[in-house]
């Protein structure tokens, strides 16, 4: 059964690899090839979920240890996988997802001369993903870390023409790098304390360390996170990554790879169980960017990114949840689960709409398109249901169940944390329900795009509307079936831990308050978009508003506080380098040269000036020999 | 009589020379100076051999004598051949010697 | 005597360099040929090399030693031998240059069309010279008598000066005759800089030669005696002395590695010489200067390589940084490789100087993936700029939609070079991090600083070059050729290796490096916390 776990991984790789060498050959089977190795994938996931279902709770966990990768004396870093509850709940979302995505992509970049490159990319990206959640430690999941960064790198530069897309991508990755940093760094740290950095032994011997060394690995996994996952304050590239192709963005920046820093936390729940001052930090992070991306959701006429927005803040949820202990993990990473589904499904109700429209991305040009598009309105208005937390749809039974544990931190904290979680669930059924009627109601403010053509919606081919369906299925079903019997919570408590904080509101009066939180969201919204006719050109706004369409002015920050003095930096390092380093090397040669010249002067080529140094030097010769004498 | 005395007109007629080749231009003249050093020291030689009683600073005056009249030989085929090419015979205006 | 297996390795180079000069003007394509087989034969004794070294737990530090009288007065012997670090070296050194030759095959050609009517060979030269500082390399590598290490070491100059000099590629931006003047300003620059480290460590091996008759009776160049003397008690320097001694050695190597502020002959001579030759620079020769800081200034010099360490390992950070900072600055292809060299030299340095087996081991590795790595991304370079005739970044765009393999080759040489995981570059960076971060957290921290840098000058570079619309010139860019694809995708494929599966690497390295931390008295430093579960085992 574990040699299973090492073709789960093995699977999609093995596809990048054959789809980027096999060249031009495989451009008519490459799609398929790919969904095949996707779907591989996900039937070997299933089969091993099976069989720990077939075990108790605490004997959920498979290991395989493949080979010894890097041992130079006491450092033993090995390519080995851990297969238990966390992380078959992230194999069963990713290979599940991904699979569907793969299949949606068939239509989607049907008419794309480089599809067979845009599926070795989605395949290597399943691949590292994979690697990531099954790693059995930090070193080897670094590698999957970086993995996805890469595909992801390569994704939304997939349309490497457009210099915006070139321009994302790179940025995609370097805010990454920023974040890997703190990977890096918590990595070196858990190997000068611990010794090494498999999961097990770290994990377990975390309570062995002081305090301060668990709050800087803490501290440096949040940052990491931070990268990954688009929180603040490494949010700035996630809004950009908008330029890559649309099943991209519902797979990796929505569905999965965003979500990895919450699962680094969970993973390393230990450490941060002990050191609550790097805790406390998570969930100021989280609920700083909860608010963040919700503003930034409500402000953005481009759909995807406003859904990029909305992505923000739903993992903001997770990792303030994440950063409560205990409390919260179960649920994290519940809410990551029904959100990778409502999300992907949202997002590839969007991608409909866009391949529907010329490819044009601004709602103020929708309009109406329910009609037009029978099936991607249902999907998507199931979705949007769940996201905005309508009762007894996934989104509701996650949501919930972290603003309850927000409340159970109890005291001010507690009363801070649930008031501006209530504040976010409002927040995110007023921006979703502006999507929705945006896009799906009142009437059409079409127009033709760049080269005039006319937009003529239509409904999707059936590679890309089955995936809709099934993903509008889990958005639905998901947390009812999560929550019945608590089988979710049941699954997760041996790895993650489980307790039931003292909240000083009750379950039920938790849900009410967020229902009507959500009723008074989807109301202003439609009262500011429903009612009246939405302007085909934006209102100006006021300062708020104007801010939070260049998205709370994140990148005026970076550029005024990084780009432009790194700028400054390199080019006066390079005139330093060439003025002074290099000038110092030139000007002793310069000075030898110049002292040489000098010199020369003296060979003047007059016989009679060597004739008097000739008698000079023998006369001070005699001289000095007859001094030495009297001497 | 005191040898000294024939060594102070060495020194004298070597000195004569000397700023002979110094400060005359004209390659003739300037030769001759030379010649006239190189006798300076001749005489210079021969007073040391009869002070010492010895023959050695007479072998040195004849071998003196010898490498002089090579010179002469040597040196006047220049200055002619220079005079030949360039009309003059100044050394200040063969000032090629150099890099 | 057993077959003297490392005087074959060198020396089939060095015959093969005689006999492709040999060949008469008319004949260039057998030239180029027979300088691939006699390298292709280099690789065939370097694996010898590789097979026949011993990594059992009780085999000798140096193996396949050599040892015959050369210059009796002196003590001067002909001593050959290698240990784990010196037998990878070797191998890297011989594999690498049947990829040059083939990326240079036409390198010469340009030199030829000038030469047209004069009596030089410069294809024949040209493959010769590089043969010869194969030959040269792989001598100073096996060398362990101190004077035969010193003769390579200042006598590859010599054909790196020729080669850097008379043959390089178009700027774009000069005329032939600036051109020719900035170049032979780089090859004058080379020889000066290295001449004058090299005769400062002449100075410090004669010191330490008299030093050594001083205390031992007979003065010796030889390594192992000298290492063997230090360990009995036998050779003990006085503190000065040895600290002038390390000095000297020191900055000889600092020179050629190069760190900061020793740098600037780099990019000058990289810049202006082909693509192949860069890669010979930075890749094998310059490798040659960190190898023997390991090698000669830890091994002799014990005591002032733990006094020098602080000055050393800032001087390592400078160049990680700075070398980054500068690479991001550069308008010049090549000059930009040239820089983040730099950079990844600091890293080298670091780890040498970090005292811990990681480090070192890490920086073994990283000689290595530096050298792939680097190799993969010039020669790409290269094969770019000889379709365009220019170096300039600004020159280029677009460039994946003409030439998508090319493009994709360049980015992966790219991604090996800011060590993404899963290519070999990474394996030792983190080995090289861990080893600094164990003993000397902040210097750790700081050069984690440069995996961002890195990121940002390669795909800056990769973005201006092959991203965004087509640039004016380059519509009919033709993608790389079978003979450049065949150079570059089995380096690419090496480095995928190197980073999946190191192991073999580290198993020849590993005890190499446990003799020299022995040899400056160091040992790892202990974790703050033994976890339990270790602990009751």
């Amino acid at each position: 059964m574990e040699s299973l776990i090492g073709l789960l991984v093995g699977a999609p790789l093995l596809g990048a690899a054959l789809l980027l060498v096999g060249g031009r050959r495989l451009d008519r089977v490459g799609h398929w090839l790919a969904t095949a190795l996707a779907a591989t994938s996900f039937v070997l996931a299933a089969v091993l979920f099976s069989d720990l279902l077939d075990r108790e709770g605490e004997e959920r966990v498979l290991h395989e240890h493949l080979f010894s990768w890097v041992p130079v004396a006491d450092l033993r870093a090995d390519v080995a996988f851990q297969l238990d509850q966390l992380s078959m709940t992230f194999v069963l979302l990713i290979t599940s997802v991904g699979t569907l995505i793969h299949l949606y992509s068939i239509g989607y970049m049907a008419h794309d001369e480089r599809r067979r490159r845009f599926f070795a990319y989605l395949n290597l990206f399943l691949g590292a993903m994979l690697l990531l959640v099954l790693a059995d430690n930090y070193l080897l999941l670094y590698v999957g870390w970086e993995g996805v960064g890469l595909a992801s790198f390569l994704l939304i530069g997939f349309w490497q023409h457009k210099p915006s897309a070139a321009t994302a991508a790179k940025k995609a990755f370097i805010v990454n790098r920023v974040g890997d940093i703190g990977l890096s760094i918590a990595i070196l740290l858990m190997f000068t304390t611990f010794g090494t950095f498999a999961f097990e032994p770290v994990l377990d011997g975390a309570t062995g360390a002081s305090e301060a060394t668990l709050t800087g690995i803490g501290l440096m996994l949040l940052l990491a996170a931070c990268g990954k996952s688009a929180q603040v304050p490494l949010q700035s590239w996630l809004g950009d990554a908008m330029e890559g192709p649309t099943p991209v963005s519902a797979l990796i920046h929505a569905a999965t790879m965003v979500t990895a820093g919450v699962y680094l936390i969970t993973r390393s729940g230990a450490i941060f169980d002990a050191a609550p001052d790097a805790q406390t930090v998570v969930v100021v992070v989280g609920a700083v960017t909860l608010l963040f991306g919700a503003i930034v959701g409500c402000a953005k006429d481009d759909i995807k990114k406003a859904l990029a927005g909305s992505t923000m803040s739903q993992i903001g949820y997770m990792m303030l949840a994440a950063g409560l202990g205990p409390v919260g993990y179960v649920f994290a990473i519940m809410h990551l689960v029904t959100h990778g589904f409502f999300k992907a499904g949202l997002f590839l109700g969007a991608g409909s709409v866009m391949h529907a429209m010329n490819d044009e991305v601004d709602m103020r040009r929708y309009g109406g398109l329910r009609r037009h598009m029978p099936v991607t309105f249902v999907t998507f208005g199931l979705a949007y249901l769940a996201i905005i937390g309508f009762p007894y749809l996934s989104g509701f039974f996650s949501k919930d169940e972290i603003i309850y544990a927000g409340f159970a931190k109890g005291g001010t904290e507690g009363w801070i944390l649930g008031g501006v979680m209530l504040l976010g669930a409002a927040l995110t059924a007023y921006y979703m329900t502006r999507i929705m009627l945006m896009t799906f109601f009142g009437e059409k403010r079409w127009q033709p795009d760049a080269h005039g053509h006319e937009p003529h919606p239509h409904e999707a081919p059936l590679t890309m509307t089955i995936p809709m369906i099934v993903l509008a299925f889990g958005s639905v079903f998901a947390g009812f079936l999560f929550d019945s019997g608590e089988a979710f919570v049941h699954w997760l408590e041996p790895v993650t831990g489980l307790e039931h904080g003292d909240s000083p509101v009750g379950h039920g009066t938790v849900g009410l308050a967020a229902t009507a939180v959500m009723v008074v969201g989807v109301a202003g919204a439609w009262f500011q978009y429903g009612r009246r006719p939405v302007p085909a050109v934006a209102p100006t706004g006021r300062l708020l508003t104007r801010a939070a369409r260049r998205d709370l002015l994140q990148d005026d920050f970076n550029h005024a506080a990084f780009v432009t003095p790194g700028n400054y930096l390199t080019r006066g390092l390079v005139y330093l380098d060439h003025k002074l380093v290099d000038g110092l090397v030139n000007g002793t040669a310069a000075s030898f040269g110049g002292l040489s010249g000098r010199l020369r002067r003296v060979q003047n080529g007059f016989a009679r000036s060597y004739a008097v140094s000739m008698f000079g030097g023998a006369a001070l010769l005699i001289a000095a020999t007859l001094l030495m004498r009297a001497v | 009589m005191n040898p000294e005395n024939y060594l102070f007109l060495a020194a004298l007629l070597f000195t004569l020379g000397a700023s002979g080749v110094l400060l005359r231009r004209n390659a003739i003249v300037v030769f001759m100076c030379v010649e006239l050093m190189l006798n300076a020291s001749n005489l210079a030689l021969v007073t040391f051999s009869r002070m010492h009683g010895n023959l050695d600073g007479q072998i040195m005056a004849f071998f003196v004598m010898v490498v002089a009249a090579a010179e002469v030989v040597v040196g006047l085929a220049v200055i002619v051949t220079v005079y030949r090419s360039r009309h003059s015979a100044s050394v200040d205006d063969a000032s090629l010697m150099k890099l | 005597m057993s077959f003297p297996l490392l005087t074959a390795t060198a020396l089939t180079p060095a015959i093969g360099a005689i006999a492709t000069a040999a060949v008469p003007a008319a004949r260039r394509t057998a030239a180029k040929w027979l300088a691939l087989l006699f390298s292709l034969a280099t690789v065939g004794f370097a694996a010898a090399v590789l097979l026949r070294f011993d990594t059992g737990a009780g085999a000798d530090r140096f193996q396949l030693t050599e040892s015959r009288s050369w210059i009796e007065d002196f003590g001067v012997r002909y001593e050959l031998g290698v240990d784990g670090i010196g037998a990878v070296m070797i191998a890297l050194t011989a594999v690498l240059l049947p990829f040059l030759i083939g990326a240079g095959w036409n390198d010469a050609d340009e030199a030829e069309h000038e030469a047209a009517n004069r009596r030089w060979r410069p294809t024949q030269g040209f493959f010769a010279l590089m043969l010869m500082v194969e030959a040269m390399v792989i001598m100073s590598f096996a060398a362990t008598d101190i004077f035969l290490f010193y003769i390579f070491f200042e006598a590859m100059l010599i054909p790196m000066y020729f080669l850097v000099g008379g043959f390089g590629d178009r700027a774009g931006e000069l005329d032939e005759e600036g051109q020719s003047r900035q170049r032979s300003y780089a090859a004058v620059k080379f020889l000066l800089y290295n001449l004058a480290g090299g005769l400062i460590m002449l100075a410090a091996v004669i010191g330490l030669y008299v030093a050594t008759a001083d205390q031992l009776g007979t003065g010796t160049f030889s390594l192992q005696a000298i290492l063997q003397a230090r360990a009995s008690g036998e050779l003990d320097l006085a503190t000065g002395t040895e600290r002038w001694l390390f000095l000297g050695f020191f900055l000889a190597f600092a020179v050629k590695a190069p760190l900061w502020p020793l740098h600037t002959w780099l990019p000058n001579a990289m810049g202006e010489a082909t693509a192949p030759v860069a890669v010979l620079i930075t890749a094998v020769v310059d490798k040659v200067g960190t190898f023997a800081m390991l090698r000669f200034c830890l091994g002799l010099f014990p005591e002032a390589s733990d006094w020098a360490t602080p000055v050393v390992l800032v001087l390592a950070l400078i160049s990680i940084i700075y070398g980054a900072l500068l690479a991001l600055g550069q308008r010049d292809m090549k000059r930009l490789i040239a820089y983040a060299s730099v950079s990844h030299f600091g890293f080298i340095v670091l780890g040498v100087f970090a005292m811990t087996s990681q480090g070192q081991s890490g920086a073994t590795l990283y000689m290595i993936n530096h050298g792939i790595a680097t190799a993969a991304l010039m020669l790409v370079a290269g094969f770019l700029i000889s379709r365009r005739g220019s170096r300039l970044i600004a020159d280029y765009g677009g460039v994946q939609k003409t030439a998508p393999v090319l493009a994709g080759t360049f980015l992966i040489g790219g991604l090996a070079t800011l060590s993404l995981p899963g290519t070999g570059p990474f394996v030792s960076e983190f080995l090289v991090l861990v080893g600094t971060f164990s003993r000397y957290e902040t210097v750790g921290v700081i050069a984690c600083a440069g995996i961002v840098l890195a990121a940002l000058y390669v795909l800056v570079l990769y973005q201006r070059t092959m991203t965004g619309p087509v640039k004016a010139g380059l519509e009919k860019l033709p993608d790389l050729r079978v003979r450049e694809l065949a150079g570059g995708a089995p380096l690419i494929g090496l480095l995928i290796f190197l980073g999946v599966y190191p192991k073999p690497l580290t198993d020849i390295v590993n005890p190499a490096v446990e003799h020299t931390l022995s040899d400056v008295d160091q040992t790892d430093p202990a974790p703050h916390v033994v976890p339990e579960v270790e602990a009751a085992e």
